[in-house]
């Protein structure tokens, strides 16, 4: 008789080679938590540049957002994989995941960054400017610090896209959670508690920051 | 060596990708659009059941990777590679799509709905009368932004060996494999999907822009 996929034995497996999971979650939290810092950099700056008024600095910000925003995720991690290796660049796969996760979410968190410049009134440069800020001390001491409310929900939602997509490096033998729990269900067909628990497991990640963006976006529906 | 790669033949091949690419997006955007939108109502309608139902199903698929589901529907059901990747792909964008319709649905000031029911139109005639076609026009831009992200994502699927753009483009790679031929096809990979994409975006501005 055909056990059915989550017959039990499959799940008591699951457990007993709980590190297989644990490792894969390791690998996930770390790869997401470097990729975000590599995000927020790259989003600032080029949110930044993005909302300047020399168009030398706005044309490259254009750029960057919509190739990035436009072309697949798995093609930017195929590039860097199986690309790069062609050109002599041979990167480890950690590498390969930080940085086409955050390149990518660093293009969405430009735009974030550079509405969330366009949100603080005019008159706050002007009264800087008139107190004898220079631009970039306008824009480190007064603009900054007035977008935080506007885009920490926003960066907040983008963070779980980002968790989310670490697990493309699955399709490139990365290592993260995704990778390990299909590994193993392919090794043994217990497909039914490897997903279970994966999904579970990214669910422990993110459920959280989705959380607190709901609390927050109400808050301020509430304000306004 | 380009010319090589870039034969008609070749190219015919990443058209018909394009077209599995294609089919996946339409067929899932055009289930989720439907399901996302019964769903969205639902939340939208106070704290009865199924709105808390509703509520449940949003926030744990789109707290899940898509991948998974694309997995999951593949190993789990019986179900011809197609059609997983399009029922994966539907219970994902369902979500998101409940989340914007909801999102739309609230953008819609009381005084419509209060306005509506004393001109004596039930329920569901406010809704599919009065309210929905005001907040579709403020649900365009995020639809679009969804499709998009659809299109892009589709390119998952090629985990389970289903042969669309990506996976063509992953085929033909195999076959030419010398810097140049490989940087091309990463390019016009990368371009084919930008066009599309691109495009979209292009024509939700023009869109919102004339409402």
């Amino acid at each position: 008789m055909n056990p059915g996929p989550f017959a039990l034995f499959k799940w008591e497996a699951a457990v007993a080679e709980w590190p297989v999971f644990a490792i894969g979650l390791g690998t996930t939290a770390l790869v997401s938590v470097l990729a975000l810092v590599l995000s927020l950099a790259l989003g600032l700056a080029f949110g930044m540049a993005g909302a300047a008024k020399a168009k030398g600095l706005r044309a490259p910000a254009r750029v960057y957002v919509e190739f990035f925003q436009n072309t697949p995720l798995v093609i930017q991690i195929f590039f860097l994989y199986n690309g790069l290796p062609y050109a002599g660049l041979v990167l480890p796969v950690l590498a390969v995941g930080v940085l086409g996760v955050g390149i990518y979410h660093g293009a969405y968190v430009a735009e974030i960054v550079r509405a969330g410049i366009a949100a603080v009134p005019l008159g706050q440069k002007e009264a800087a400017a008139s107190q004898g800020f220079n631009a970039w001390q306008t824009m480190v001491h007064v603009v900054l610090p007035q977008t935080r409310k506007v885009v920490l929900p926003p960066l907040t939602n983008q963070a779980v896209f980002l968790i989310k997509n670490t697990s493309v490096l699955a399709m490139v033998a990365g290592g993260d959670l995704m990778y390990h729990a299909d590994s193993w269900a392919a090794g043994n067909l217990y497909y039914g508690p490897a997903y279970v628990i994966t999904g579970l497991l990214y669910l422990a990640l993110c459920l959280p920051l989705s959380r607190w963006v709901r609390k927050m976006e109400k808050r301020t529906a509430v304000l306004a | 060596m380009i010319e090589e790669l870039l034969q008609p033949k070749n190219l015919w091949f990443l058209a018909q990708g394009l077209g599995v690419t294609l089919i996946i997006s339409v067929g899932s955007l055009f289930l989720s659009f439907m399901f996302g939108t019964t769903l969205g109502v639902f939340r939208h309608s106070g704290s009865k059941p199924w709105a808390k139902a509703a509520g449940l199903y949003v926030e744990v698929v789109r707290n899940i990777p898509n991948l998974l589901f694309i997995l999951g529907v593949r190993f789990l059901t019986p179900l011809p590679p197609l059609v997983a990747a399009i029922v994966a792909f539907t219970i994902f964008t369902t979500a998101a799509v409940a989340e914007i319709v909801r999102g739309g649905l609230n953008s819609i000031p009381k005084g419509q709905w209060e306005a509506a029911r004393s001109q004596g139109f039930s329920s569901l005639g406010i809704l599919v009368h009065v309210v929905l076609p005001q907040a579709l026009r403020n649900m365009v831009p995020p639809l679009m932004s969804q499709a998009i992200t659809v299109i892009k994502d589709t390119s998952f699927v090629w985990v389970v060996g289903i042969e669309e753009l990506t996976g063509k483009g992953m085929i033909l790679m195999g076959m030419y494999a010398t810097l140049p031929q490989v940087f091309t096809l990463f390019g016009l990979l990368a371009a084919t999907y930008f066009a599309v994409n691109f495009g979209l975006a292009r024509w939700s501005r023009a869109v919102k822009a004339r409402t």
